[in-house]
């Protein structure tokens, strides 16, 4: 909502300078956005002064000036004025000013080979003389220290533009604004001086409501205003039009356009010649059609409120008006239209066709349903004046009447809400100057809210309005209250947090990239589940939800590689999406690992990353978030787009469905696929969700301390056993040869190849003996060395290496 | 006497000038073997008068002590010197590069929501979260949004559907519906997460973060909600003092309602939070409105309270100087690194909040 400070002034009876004003506007909600001084054509001409002006090298009556405009360098101008010289002061255009006198726009153009940038100016171009000869010669005491500034003071008043929340359409009306000022004590309201407006006749174009179904409009006054002269609006319409940011079309459209911003009454004026017989105020039937005053064709659907006459469409009520019927400069007679249409009407049509108009904002919002006669009133008083003609008795046609708003309200909520207390005399001087009919009944206020309130409807909207009126300033401000009743985190919540900071410390940097992606990449990894796509996405390449964190992960490293990082190590904790209702998301980590490890390192053999590596990320990381090594189970289950020899899954069960953890190279396909040209990349993911919550605190959980002092035995193992046979297995079979004894198990060799029998392994591993009874003695560890050997080889078809 | 007097002192002298440490060990054997001169002499004893022998016993015991003595210091000097040239021969070049170093990055979002969730933790908030995909009516109906509300053209929301009913959250609000519905008063919590609206330019982003607060009881009003809100701006950006400002606004799902701007400088060019004469908007909030309160089964004559929204990335943008909000989402391994923190650098109130 934009508008000036002197037409303010017009409402508001106040000593208040300008910047009090502003100042208070912010403290009663209306929010300032700005205060300045609106823009103007002319603040492009600046003075400048000519440092060096030589023949142009193609033509002899042209002179190529070196131009100072107040910047650091100097520019270059083609000039065509016999007076242009050293040393002269003059006037400067740069290239998109509009010249006054033709309305031309300048642009950087090419004058017999040599570019110009801008122009000086004549007189006669600037509209100020009909000196043409040359350019203008500016006096050197006074614009030699201007090089740079404005030539054209600009005298516009300055314009405020206040955001206006959508709770107060009142507001979008300059007397709305003063009254919310007088109510906090910044003036006094001008009453209207009563109007002598003489009418003559009746409004002889009849008008009905049609009863409907659906009417969008509940009233519909009008008046006919005959025998006027449209014309070219006064100065000061004009200059209020433009305020606004407007531009003044002709005395009819901006009078209407004026009440609207002055009284927040929106109006519309018809040709009255221009229509056939009568106005219908009705519903649309779908496929009706118009061409609006936006040179557009709308075609309707059901149920929109538009004003026709026997013809046809003549407008959309409330919202844009046709050109079939529109005002022009010759236009004789007018029917001036002051209506109320429901929000609701206005908001389902608006939004259908796409429609956004200062009128429609308004009726959404809410128009004062009693000043159908204040608008018409106050637009034909200035049509008179300006354009003279002949006003009819007011016609207002309505299918519903007016019913106030009547709230009972309890002082006591006030102090109960803001924690501060104000009398009641001042409480109810406050809601008198917004408008509030205020009635006392004991200790409750009987409160009649004002017509142009849709937005006060119950006790607490009334706490707001004093709240706003006396000032946020007045809240007391508490020490907060520090009483807890449940824990700052939840066992998740925990977990999300050691995770990440735990996969971090292995050297990965975080990232965070959009719950969306591309649907192409997203299908390379969203195994079974379903693609949930955006109805209406930023870009067509982020149209869906992320079924995984892998999709944005791998876009964003192919820009690391594209940057020229070649090591790089990427993560994420955020959602993954399953499916399309709330709460089908799971919490993931998704990392990435790409290039070698020991790069360039002088001591340090380099090597690939491989899956190994993330394994180990992924272990530790799930141990240091509390996770016991000994309940997990690695198993080769993956998703497709892991490369299918070279990962893994982390189970929590031997036979669960969902992994809490997946790791390994990712399938050379989609490598392929998405053109990522790195020497290794390997990934994992933990999945939060599917992890066991443990149902002990660490301090209930920890068991007993035991250790043993009798001497340890270390023994060495190899065993020829199946490629495929896997070496958590083999372990497993030794641990349970006697879980007691046998305190760890450690695979530190693994061949293939020479020596060994195709399709076998090599497989070597360190056993370590302690009891917890006594020195265990040669025969007691023969005897256990033998089990191990006669369990494995019973229990898989490895044999002994010898 | 004068003879083992004399052998003694000759034996000094070797030893003074011998370095060689086989050679020493020779001469201990000469002296000290079976067969060796000082075990002779002390052969020798038997045959002497008992007079004679106390002395020269005596004597004895004291050359061969001096001796022993020499011998082992010599020993001592000589494997020293031995060790020390070895060591010599050993060194390295130590200020050759270390094996290479991997250094992990919290993301600054990360950091500032651990930042903020320690604050409020410190006050008795617990921390609650929402699903990012919502229905209409947690995201706007409950919220006293209805369909009609003009309040939602200000959010410019994703659907996952056409008859926008799912959609992507456009605020952290919703988690107030679903936690109200799910418990019973009070409630005191902050809900951290993503939040989402179809805006994309240099100072907007379709996705960002949001922090809900909400706190219900008995007898919470306004001047508890500007003090929670005071206590926090002041311990998040570590200054003793704020300038703030709290300004009336419009929230459906708030009243009364209030944006709150704190007071700021630009000094050599850089922003200084707390003081100056200019005013930055960083939060809207209010008093929970009645009719959310009843949508969501909570008695608004018992039970009142307060509600506030924070932009997170905002706020981190403010305390860590970080001038592009989109670049929090870009993913440029130099920027993650520039603006990332230390995964050992957990915000805590005994340690500090930040480092």
């Amino acid at each position: 909502m934009k508008f000036t400070i002197d037409w303010l002034r017009n409402h508001l009876d106040t000593k208040f300078n300008n910047n009090q004003i502003i100042d208070k506007l912010t403290n009663i909600g209306l929010e300032v956005e700005s205060f300045e001084s609106s823009t103007s054509e002319l603040d492009t001409f600046i003075v400048a002064k000519i440092i060096n002006a030589k023949t142009h090298p193609n033509a002899d009556r042209l002179k190529l000036c070196d131009v100072d405009i107040g910047g650091d360098k100097t520019i270059e101008v083609v000039c065509g004025a016999p007076n242009a010289k050293n040393g002269l002061l003059t006037v400067y255009a740069p290239p998109g000013s509009i010249i006054p006198k033709n309305q031309m726009k300048l642009s950087v153009s090419k004058i017999r080979g040599v570019t110009s940038y801008g122009m000086l100016c004549s007189e006669s171009e600037l509209l100020l003389s009909n000196e043409s000869d040359g350019i203008i010669e500016l006096k050197n005491n006074k614009y030699a220290n201007k090089i740079g500034e404005k030539y054209f003071k600009n005298n516009s008043e300055k314009v405020i533009d206040l955001s206006i929340t959508p709770n107060r359409p009142d507001c979008l009306g300059v007397k709305g604004i003063a009254r919310d000022l007088s109510a906090a004590g910044a003036g006094k309201l001008k009453i209207n001086k009563k109007s002598n407006l003489k009418y003559r006749g009746n409004q002889n174009i009849n008008v009905t409501i049609k009863k409907e179904k659906v009417q969008g409009c509940t009233i519909f006054g009008s008046c006919l205003i005959k025998g006027v002269t449209n014309k070219e609006s006064p100065k000061w319409l004009k200059d209020k039009i433009m305020s606004l940011g407007q531009k003044p079309i002709s005395a009819i459209v901006d009078i209407t356009n004026y009440v609207m911003f002055d009284l927040n009454r929106p109006l519309h004026a018809y040709d009255a010649d221009k229509i056939d017989n009568e106005i219908i105020v009705r519903s649309s039937s779908k496929g009706e059609s118009f061409e609006a005053l936006d040179n557009k064709k709308y075609i309707l659907e059901n149920d929109m409120c538009v004003i026709s006459d026997r013809s046809g469409v003549l407008g959309l009520g409330g919202i844009i008006g046709g050109k079939r019927s529109g005002t022009e400069y010759s236009t004789k007679h007018i029917l001036l239209e002051s209506a109320y249409f429901l929000p609701r009407s206005i908001r389902k049509t608006s939004k259908q066709l796409n429609i956004d108009t200062d009128a429609k904002f308004r009726f959404e919002r809410g128009i004062d349903p009693l000043s159908i006669e204040e608008g018409l009133i106050k637009a034909s008083e200035l049509i008179k004046q300006i354009c003279g003609g002949e006003i009819s008795n007011l016609d207002v046609k309505k299918i519903e009447n007016y019913k106030k708003t009547i709230i009972n309200f309890d002082p006591f909520l006030f102090e109960k809400t803001t924690g501060f207390n104000v009398e009641n005399k001042e409480l109810i001087k406050i809601l008198e100057r917004l408008g509030f009919n205020v009635s006392k009944n004991k200790k409750i206020l009987k409160l009649v809210v004002p017509s142009w309130r849709p937005d006060i409807t119950q006790p607490i909207d009334i706490v707001e309005e004093i709240v706003r009126i006396k000032g946020y300033e007045h809240i007391n401000t508490s020490e907060p209250i520090k009483t807890r009743s449940k824990p700052t985190l939840n066992y998740y919540q925990k977990l999300f947090h050691f995770l990440q900071r735990s996969v971090a410390s292995k050297g990965y940097l975080e990232t965070v990239t959009w719950s969306f992606t591309d649907s192409k990449i997203n299908q390379l990894f969203k195994e079974n589940d379903e693609e949930i796509s955006i109805v209406n996405p930023i870009s067509s390449d982020l149209n869906v939800l992320r079924n995984s964190i892998f999709p944005n992960l791998l876009f964003y490293l192919k820009k690391n590689l594209d940057r020229g990082f070649k090591d790089i190590s990427l993560f994420e904790i955020g959602p993954a999406f399953k499916g399309k209702n709330p709460g089908d998301q799971l919490t993931v980590i998704g990392a990435v690992r790409a290039g070698k490890v020991s790069r360039l390192s002088w001591n340090d053999k380099e090597r690939i990353v491989d899956t190994f590596d993330v394994k180990k990320d992924v272990i530790q990381s799930l141990c240091e978030a509390g996770i016991n090594k000994d309940d997990i189970i690695i198993d080769d289950r993956t998703p497709s787009y892991y490369h299918p020899g070279k990962s893994g899954g982390v189970y929590q069960n031997k036979n669960e469905k969902n992994a809490i953890a997946y790791f390994g190279e990712i399938h050379p396909n989609i490598i392929k696929k998405l053109d990522i040209k790195t020497e290794g990349l390997v990934i994992f993911e933990i999945c939060l969700d599917y992890i066991r919550a443990s149902k002990q605190k660490i301090k209930d959980s920890k068991s007993e301390y035991k250790f043993s002092d009798f001497q340890k035995s270390e023994r060495d193992f190899a065993f020829i056993i199946n490629k495929n046979f896997k070496s958590q297995e083999l372990v497993n079979i030794i641990k349970s040869v006697d879980n007691k004894l046998i305190k760890s198990v450690r695979v530190f060799d693994v061949f293939e190849g020479e020596n060994i029998p195709e399709g076998k392994k090599s497989i070597a591993v360190n056993v370590t003996i302690q009891s917890e009874e006594k020195t265990l003695n040669e025969n007691d560890l023969d005897n256990i060395n033998k089990l191990i050997i006669s369990s494995v080889e019973s229990k898989s078809d490895a044999k002994i290496r010898s | 006497m004068s003879d083992i007097k004399k052998i003694k002192d000759d034996y000094i002298d070797k030893l003074n000038t011998e370095n060689n440490i086989e050679k020493i060990n020779n001469i201990k054997s000469e002296l000290f073997g079976k067969n060796g001169i000082i075990s002779s002499e002390f052969k020798k004893l038997g045959s002497i008068s008992a007079e004679e022998r106390k002395k020269l016993a005596s004597d004895l015991n004291n050359i061969k002590d001096e001796l022993q003595n020499k011998i082992s210091i010599k020993i001592q000097e000589i494997e020293t010197k031995e060790i020390n040239l070895k060591l010599e021969k050993e060194k390295i070049d130590v200020t050759l590069p270390e094996r290479n170093i991997e250094i992990g990055k919290i993301h600054p979002v990360s950091q500032v929501i651990d930042e903020i969730s320690s604050i409020f933790s410190e006050i008795g908030f617990s921390v609650e979260e929402g699903p990012d995909v919502e229905n209409e009516y947690n995201n706007f109906t409950a919220l006293n949004t209805p369909d009609n509300h003009p309040a939602r053209d200000m959010h410019d929301t994703f659907y996952l559907d056409n008859n926008k009913e799912l959609l992507l959250r456009t605020h952290t609000s919703p988690v107030q519906v679903r936690t109200m519905l799910k418990g019973k008063p009070p409630f005191k919590i902050i809900a951290p997460g993503r939040t989402y609206r179809s805006d994309s330019d240099q100072t907007h982003a379709p996705m960002f973060h949001q922090v809900e607060g909400l706190h219900i009881d008995k007898n919470i009003n306004m001047g508890h909600l500007k003090g929670c809100l005071n206590y926090f701006i002041k311990e998040f950006f570590e200054v003793d003092k704020i300038k703030m400002r709290f300004r009336p606004s419009h929230f459906p799902f708030t009243e009364p309602s209030a944006e709150v701007d704190i007071g700021y400088e630009i000094k050599n060019g850089k922003i200084v939070i707390g003081e100056g004469n200019k005013w930055l908007e960083i939060l809207g909030c209010g008093m929970v409105h009645p009719n959310v309160l009843k949508n969501v089964n909570v008695n608004p004559s018992k039970y009142q309270g307060y509600a506030f929204g924070i932009g997170i990335d905002r706020l981190g943008m403010l305390k860590y100087g970080i001038n592009d909000l989109r670049a929090f989402f870009e993913t440029d391994y130099r920027w993650l690194s520039h603006f990332g923190f230390d995964p050992l650098d957990v915000p805590s109130n005994y340690r500090g909040l930040s480092r």
